[in-house]
């Protein structure tokens, strides 16, 4: 006769740092059904913008995420922008599109560490994270700061890029994507890791749909959505096309962030080589007019919303953020039963988690 | 499974990535936002620098002509360095050194006319 409990996952949990509580309901060693509870780092960040003003509110939503930091701030100004009808330089565009897809190289290696250390792969872990230095340090280098790099105003960027710094980007990222060859072979040719992927977690086409899931979750799934095919930025510019994988399981996922890299990385040699001369922000004067505004962007994670409401003064009537995990949520608790109380670790960081996001 | 043998081999023959830290440190780069220092000799109290920064750490007391920041509250966004009329704000790349006790820079401008910036007061919070 098999037995059945209760066990809790998180909100303090060895594998994930962040706090999500799930509950799970386990028949011997398997999980049947899982109840989420999340509102344990709720910050309240959206409130601010009724104290910060629009301007000050870019470095407020910049810490919604540390590792898409640079996103929130481009979704905000991009908003903002809409709504006053700026248009901003070209080259503060390729050089948006430049530190986004830097971002998404670093968050998608952090990622794959993670993921590693959840079924105990700790030498991947290493590997991947000492990769992840070297687009630490090209941040800081461009940005002058590793993290939150707090390059968006307004009508533009706040630092330009000289071509010594371009080349050194360029040199920097052919060393990475050097590394990456050897850390590629470790991961998708690899009994053990395939072993605790494939097959596990399987989030079918219709149900990825119907369930609202975004980013690599979707695209691991077999739907072929990414926003930056829409074109904001630069990326109207430049040549790519959404990475997809058909299976919908944890390795097709992995497989979506892996190559997903190797696409960053093309991004930014296309960027540099096209990048256009000039200005890097224009002048804003006055506050924006009432009204409404959305605006999305595809994040490492996922698509970002933003929708925010304005008052015509320097405060901001109402902002709201949905982040990708959100969005994501229900395909886990999708993916989650039926799977064995070991994989939970493994099925929750192939979503990307990241709860602090997820709360603001 | 070969990866993995080919990896280990080549991490053995490898020097270590990480660094004798505190014995060897590691170069900060030029633009380095790494901690904010304000020159008493430029700056006039205009409290532009109060005003925008995101965080509200800077107070200026212009009755008392004194320019406080608290360095535990900086996020090191660099906004008040770019809108100081006088450039008197600069940020330096070494970050900020671990303290024990949290602790508010206060500068004071002992005369106007003359400008002479007084030497840093350091109290506690
Ligand atoms: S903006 Fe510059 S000059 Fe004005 S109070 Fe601040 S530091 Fe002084
Ligand atoms: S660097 Fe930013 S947070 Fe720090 S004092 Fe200046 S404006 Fe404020």
């Amino acid at each position: 006769m098999s037995k059945t409990g209760i066990i809790p996952f998180g909100p303090q949990h060895p594998v994930l740092p962040e706090p999500i509580h799930l509950k799970l309901v386990v028949e011997d060693e398997r999980v049947m059904e899982v109840y989420p509870a999340i509102g344990f780092v709720h910050r309240g960040l959206e409130m601010l913008a009724a104290k910060k003003d629009i301007n000050q509110m870019i470095y407020v939503v910049e810490r919604i995420c540390g590792i898409c930091s640079m996103m929130h701030g481009m979704t905000y100004c991009q908003a903002l922008e809409e709504l006053m009808g700026l248009d901003i330089p070209p080259r503060a565009k390729f050089l948006r599109v430049i530190w986004a897809e830097l971002h998404r190289i670093h968050s998608h290696l952090l990622w794959l560490g993670l993921f590693a250390d959840s079924f105990g792969f700790e030498n991947l872990f290493m590997q991947s994270w000492k990769i992840r230095e070297r687009i630490m340090d090209m941040l800081e280098r461009t940005a002058g700061n590793r993290v939150i790099i707090s390059v968006n105003i307004i009508g533009g960027v706040r630092r330009d890029m000289d071509d010594s710094t371009l080349r050194w980007i360029l040199q920097e990222i052919s060393g990475v994507e050097k590394d990456l060859s050897g850390l590629k072979d470790m991961v998708l040719n690899n009994y053990t890791v395939k072993k605790r992927t494939v097959g596990k977690g399987v989030l079918s086409k219709d149900e990825a749909l119907r369930l609202g899931a975004v980013g690599p979750v979707a695209r691991g799934s077999g739907i072929a959505r990414d926003l930056r095919a829409t074109g904001y930025a630069a990326y109207g510019e430049l040549d790519f096309e959404p990475v997809v994988e058909k299976e919908g399981d944890c390795f097709s996922r992995s497989v979506v962030r892996i190559r997903e890299i190797y696409q960053s990385i093309d991004l930014i040699r296309q960027a540099v080589s096209k990048m256009p001369s000039g200005e890097i922000s224009v002048k804003v004067k006055g506050n924006p007019p009432v009204g409404e505004v959305i605006s999305v962007v595809e994040q490492s994670r996922g698509e970002v919303f933003y929708y925010i409401k304005t008052s015509g003064t320097q405060y901001l009537e109402r902002l709201r953020v949905r982040t990708p995990t959100f969005a994501n949520i229900p395909a886990l608790l999708k993916m989650l039963p039926g799977c064995e109380l070991a994989d939970v670790p493994v099925l929750i960081l192939t979503i990307d988690p990241c709860i602090s996001c997820t709360e603001r | 499974m070969l990866g993995n043998i080919k990896s280990v081999l080549l991490n053995l023959a490898k020097k270590p990535v990480t660094r004798m830290y505190p014995d060897v440190k590691r170069n900060y780069f030029e633009n380095t936002r790494g901690h904010l220092i304000n020159d008493m000799e430029k700056c006039v109290l205009c409290g532009i620098c109060q005003r925008v920064c995101p965080s509200n750490c800077i107070k200026v007391n212009r009755d008392e002509a004194r320019w406080e920041y608290n360095p535990f509250e900086c996020v090191l966004c660099g906004v008040c360095v770019e809108r100081c009329v006088k450039k008197s704000l600069k940020l330096d790349s070494a970050y900020r050194q671990p303290a024990s006790s949290k602790y508010r820079v206060e500068l004071l401008m002992e005369s106007r006319e003359e400008g002479k910036a007084a030497g840093k007061v350091k109290s506690l919070a």
